[in-house]
Order: structure tokens, then C-alpha cells, then sequence
């Protein structure tokens, strides 16, 4: 047997399961979300869908949201990531604890986290009767909202937590295998603490922050449960939105429910781009 | 650097670290207690009473939480499994072949890491409708291959990257049937990569929600429905004991494996999934 045909046939279940049910499954998506779809009798396409949820507000304010969510997220996950490296890759008490946890903390699901920040936070949580119990407040509506809120609060603190070590992994790694030197030199030649992080340690560990980021970034864009479980009814974030019109008794709107879908796909199309054009040789290295 | 700032930078990395331990430690907290107690009300900082209600419940059989414990570690298994099947040969191909459109193999395989299950799997409930597969097991564990998979198969590259197909050779010339080479040889050696790489799998599977929602179609209840289903209903007691449950193979599984966590490790990657 040639190598060519080892190759296929080694590849073949693979690409299957890929390209039948994910890559089948965007196909289908986008032809639904236009009306289309032969197989029961929708022959047809149209931009009905779409031209609905472009002209809903509902639409816009579930996206901005969602951004919001996703992006303060995965800005403040960065910085506190990067803190939190750089203190681990030192010998301090404690190191052992906090690199144990972080890894305990990567195998949590999100929904046992988030449901730990509903206790936490909410207006009868933990935070709340502490707050009682040095009378800062009297009653529970005193308490700021934090979960079920505009702003995402809880929706947010719960992504903190979770991809914290999940970049901080990431990043102490890279730290490590770039060594100290560098920054040795740097200082012997007189840059300040802050010059030699931002100017030469930064830049060699900014493509693993980069592959990291875009892989938070999507996941909080694209969550279903835990916006679902701590985020306000209206607006609701764009998973949550899309799944209730899916399920919608009017099957009309399933097509609106597709059409984000495909906005969702798209937007992580170009996340993809960006991780090809920008962090994919560096990650290879590493697999 | 003199000695007193050396001593506040120290002290400082001590205060940050304990902060740190204590908001990744927090949430899990009011978890573990409600699960212990009875009428928690506002403002009481801690139960006035504790009991063992929740865990009774959680594990009487007429609470349908072991039916769904059960039927989610079948699923996690049976997705593992698969994943390791099918992910094996192709991190071999990956790993220790260069061929035409190997980047585009690679990008495609890569693709469902960072596409989330919610843009996929609406398209691929219409499909299943037809096939029947909606509302069943085997539906779920079809569809929860989509973020295993990719995850396998990238492990796998990973230890075929550095692996020497030479005592292949050598034990195929002593007369071995490809059957024992591979059972002999070939392997042994990759074992490593295959149970790291199926762990994870597994906890990647086991965290599931949206694609299990809306594949399982109400009738397939997994264990992180249920704790969603209870967290909304306000069962806090209940909710606190079916969490402890939930997080437990994930604790199992890096007492095991903590070594393999580092971030150096390609494993790492399919933690941004869980």
C-alpha cells in the first residue's frame, strides 16, 4: 500500500465525523436560514430570516450584549492571567496550592461555576448576608444586582474564573520555556521591571496569549448555559436567543434562530483567520 | 535591590497568592454547604440546622439522579471511545506523514475547538430528524464527538510527531502479522497519549450542555441538565449534591494525571472547551 493511501485511509473516519456532522451541520444551518430546503419542499431561498432579525432591536442589543460578555471577559482573563503567571513562575508559599487549584479549576465545568456565583452573588447570596451582617444593607433588594443584571456581572465573574487558569496555564508554560534571560539582559542594560516585561518578555509570549484569547473569546460568545442560568431576560445573549427562537411553537422562527447561528459561525470564521495568520506556527511547535 | 524591598515584593506575592487561592476556592464553597443544609434562609451567614435530606434524595431511586449519573457516564464513554478509534489513525497521519493539504486537514480538524456547539447544532438537529437520531443516545454520542474528536486527534499528532515507526519495521521483517505489530509495538507506545488523550476526552464530553439539550431532546437527561434544572428551581439543597457528584471525575481524573496538565502539554487546549 502506498503511503498516499495509508494516509487517506488512516484520515477517512475522521474527516467523516468532521465533515458530515460539523461541517453538515453549518451547511444546513445556512440553508435553512434562507428558507431552503428541497428536502420538505422549500424550494425557494429567500433573505426573510435575515432581513427579520436585522430589522428586530431585539437582535442588535442580544449581540452587543454578547460581545460585551466575551470580550470583557477575555480582556480581564488576559491581564489576570498574565499577573498570575508571572507570580507562579517565582517560589513563593502557597506556589503548590494555587498550581494545584489551577488545575483543579480547569477540569470544573462552567455550569458548577456559574451556579457557585449565584450563590455567591445573588441578591440573598453569601456576599449579601455578609453584607447584612455588618449592616450595610437591611434587605436582600438592597444588594446590587450582580447576577440576572444589564451589565453581565455575574455572567462575566463566572468567565473570569474559569479561563484565569486557563490562560494562566497557557502563558506559564510559554514563560517557562523562554527562560528569564532575556529579561536578565534587558535589565543589565538598564530597562525599568515594566520596560523589560512590556518590551521583551510581552512580545514572545503574546502568540500564545493570542491562540489562547481567540479560544476564551468564541466559548464565551457561543456559551448557551451559563448565560442562560445567571443572565438578565431581555436581552437575552445571542445562544440563548437563538435556542429560544429554535424552540419557538412557531416553527417560523426557526430560520431567525439559523440565521444566528450562521452570525455566530461567521464572527468564529474570523477568529479561525486570525489564529491561522497569526499564532499557528508557534502552536504547532508546542502540540 | 535592598533587602526591605525584596521583603514587600515577597510579602506581596504571598497576599496576591491568597487571594488567588480564595476566589478559586469561593464558589465551590456555598455548594458544598447547601448540599448539607436544611432551610438556609437569609440572613443566616451559615445553616442553622444541617442534615443529610439532600444526599438521601440524590441517591433514592425514585430521584432519577443515579438513572442520569449512569446514562452520563455511558455517553462519555461511548464518545471516548469512538474518539479514540477514530482519532488514533488520524493523529497518526497527522503526526508522522507530510502530504498535500495537510494544513487544510489540520485547519478543518481544528475548526470545531473554536466553532461553538450552538452554530452547529441546529443545522444538525434537521438533519437527525431524518435519520431518527434525535431523542436518542446514540444521536448524543454522535453529536458530542464533534468537540471530542478534534481534541483526540490533536493529542495524538502530538505523540506520533515524536514516535519511531522503525520497530515497526523491524518487528514486520522479524515476521510479525501487522495484527501483533501493532499490538505489540506500536501500542505500548502510544498508551500514554491514548489515556491522557481519553481522559480528557471524556471530561470534554462529560460537560456537555447544548448539544446534549437539544440532540437528547428533553428525553436524554445527562447530569448537567439535571443540575440545571435544579439550580432553576431553586432546589439549592439538591443542586449543591448533584454538583459535588458532578465535578468529582474531573478531581479523579487529575489526581491522576496532574503531570499531564501543564500548559507545555497540546492537552491542555481542550480545556477551553469544559
Amino acid at each position: 500500500m502506498s503511503d498516499r493511501q495509508k494516509i487517506v485511509l488512516l484520515l477517512l473516519p475522521a474527516m467523516l465525523v468532521i465533515v458530515v456532522l460539523f461541517f453538515g451541520g453549518l451547511i444546513i444551518g445556512l440553508m435553512r436560514s434562507f428558507n431552503y430546503m428541497p428536502i420538505i419542499g422549500l424550494t425557494e431561498p429567500n433573505f426573510k430570516a435575515y432581513i427579520s432579525i436585522f430589522s428586530d432591536i431585539e437582535f442588535y442589543h442580544s449581540f452587543l450584549l454578547t460581545f460585551h460578555i466575551a470580550f470583557t471577559s477575555t480582556l480581564i482573563s488576559c491581564v489576570l492571567a498574565i499577573g498570575a503567571a508571572l507570580l507562579l513562575r517565582r517560589s513563593f508559599v502557597g506556589k503548590t496550592i494555587v498550581n494545584f487549584l489551577f488545575q483543579l479549576n480547569l477540569t470544573i465545568p462552567h455550569l458548577v461555576g456559574a451556579i457557585g456565583m449565584l450563590y455567591l452573588f445573588s441578591q440573598s447570596g453569601s456576599f449579601a448576608r455578609l453584607a447584612a451582617e455588618f449592616h450595610l444593607i437591611s434587605r436582600p433588594s438592597d444588594f446590587p444586582a450582580l447576577i440576572f443584571d444589564p451589565y453581565a456581572i455575574g455572567i462575566i465573574m463566572q468567565y473570569v474564573w474559569k479561563e484565569v487558569p486557563f490562560i494562566g496555564v497557557i502563558v506559564l508554560a510559554n514563560m517557562q520555556s523562554i527562560g528569564e534571560d532575556y529579561e536578565s539582559v534587558a535589565r543589565s542594560l538598564g530597562a525599568s521591571k515594566w520596560q523589560s516585561f512590556w518590551h521583551v518578555l510581552m512580545p514572545m509570549i503574546f502568540p500564545g496569549v493570542l491562540s489562547a484569547s481567540i479560544i476564551v473569546f468564541a466559548f464565551t460568545f457561543g456559551a448557551y448555559e451559563i448565560p442562560a442560568l445567571l443572565g438578565a431576560n431581555y436581552p437575552a445573549a445571542l445562544p440563548v436567543l437563538a435556542y429560544q427562537k429554535y424552540t419557538n411553537v412557531d416553527l417560523a422562527a426557526r430560520p431567525e434562530a439559523m440565521a444566528m447561528a450562521v452570525i455566530i459561525a461567521i464572527l468564529c470564521a474570523i477568529l479561525i483567520w486570525i489564529y491561522v495568520r497569526y499564532c499557528r506556527k508557534r502552536i504547532r511547535g508546542q502540540a | 535591590m535592598s533587602q526591605k524591598q525584596n521583603r514587600t515584593l515577597q510579602s506581596l506575592r504571598v497576599l496576591t497568592g491568597i487571594v488567588l487561592i480564595t476566589w478559586l476556592v469561593l464558589p465551590l464553597v456555598p455548594l458544598a454547604i447547601w448540599s448539607f443544609a436544611k432551610g438556609w434562609y437569609f440572613p443566616d451567614i451559615l445553616p442553622k440546622r444541617w442534615t443529610l435530606n439532600a444526599w438521601d434524595y440524590t441517591f433514592s431511586d425514585t430521584a432519577g439522579v443515579l438513572d442520569s449519573l449512569w446514562i452520563t457516564i455511558w455517553i462519555s464513554l461511548a464518545a471516548t471511545g469512538l474518539s479514540v478509534l477514530i482519532g488514533v489513525p488520524a493523529g497518526r497521519a497527522l503526526g508522522m506523514y507530510k502530504f498535500k493539504g495537510k494544513e487544510l486537514v489540520e485547519l478543518m480538524i481544528l475548526a470545531p475547538v473554536i466553532v461553538p456547539g450552538i452554530a452547529v447544532v441546529l443545522g444538525i438537529h434537521s438533519i437527525f430528524i431524518f435519520l431518527g437520531l434525535n431523542n436518542t443516545v446514540t444521536g448524543v454520542v454522535l453529536v458530542h464527538l464533534i468537540p471530542t474528536l478534534p481534541y483526540m486527534t490533536l493529542v495524538m499528532s502530538g505523540i506520533f510527531a515524536n514516535y519511531d515507526p522503525a520497530y515497526e519495521d523491524q518487528a514486520r521483517s522479524l515476521g510479525a502479522s501487522p495484527l501483533k505489530t501493532f499490538w505489540y509495538i506500536t501500542l505500548p507506545a502510544i498508551m500514554p497519549g491514548i489515556i491522557v488523550g481519553g481522559l480528557f476526552a471524556f471530561l470534554v464530553s462529560w460537560s456537555q450542555y447544548i448539544l446534549t439539550l437539544l440532540i437528547g431532546g428533553g428525553r436524554i437527561i445527562t447530569l448537567p441538565l439535571l443540575l440545571f434544572n435544579f439550580a432553576t428551581s431553586g432546589r439549592n439543597d439538591i443542586t449543591g449534591a448533584i454538583g459535588m457528584i458532578y465535578i468529582l471525575p474531573g478531581i479523579i481524573i487529575l489526581l491522576l494525571t496532574a503531570k499531564h496538565l501543564s500548559g507545555r502539554s497540546g492537552a491542555v487546549g481542550g480545556f477551553g472547551q469544559i
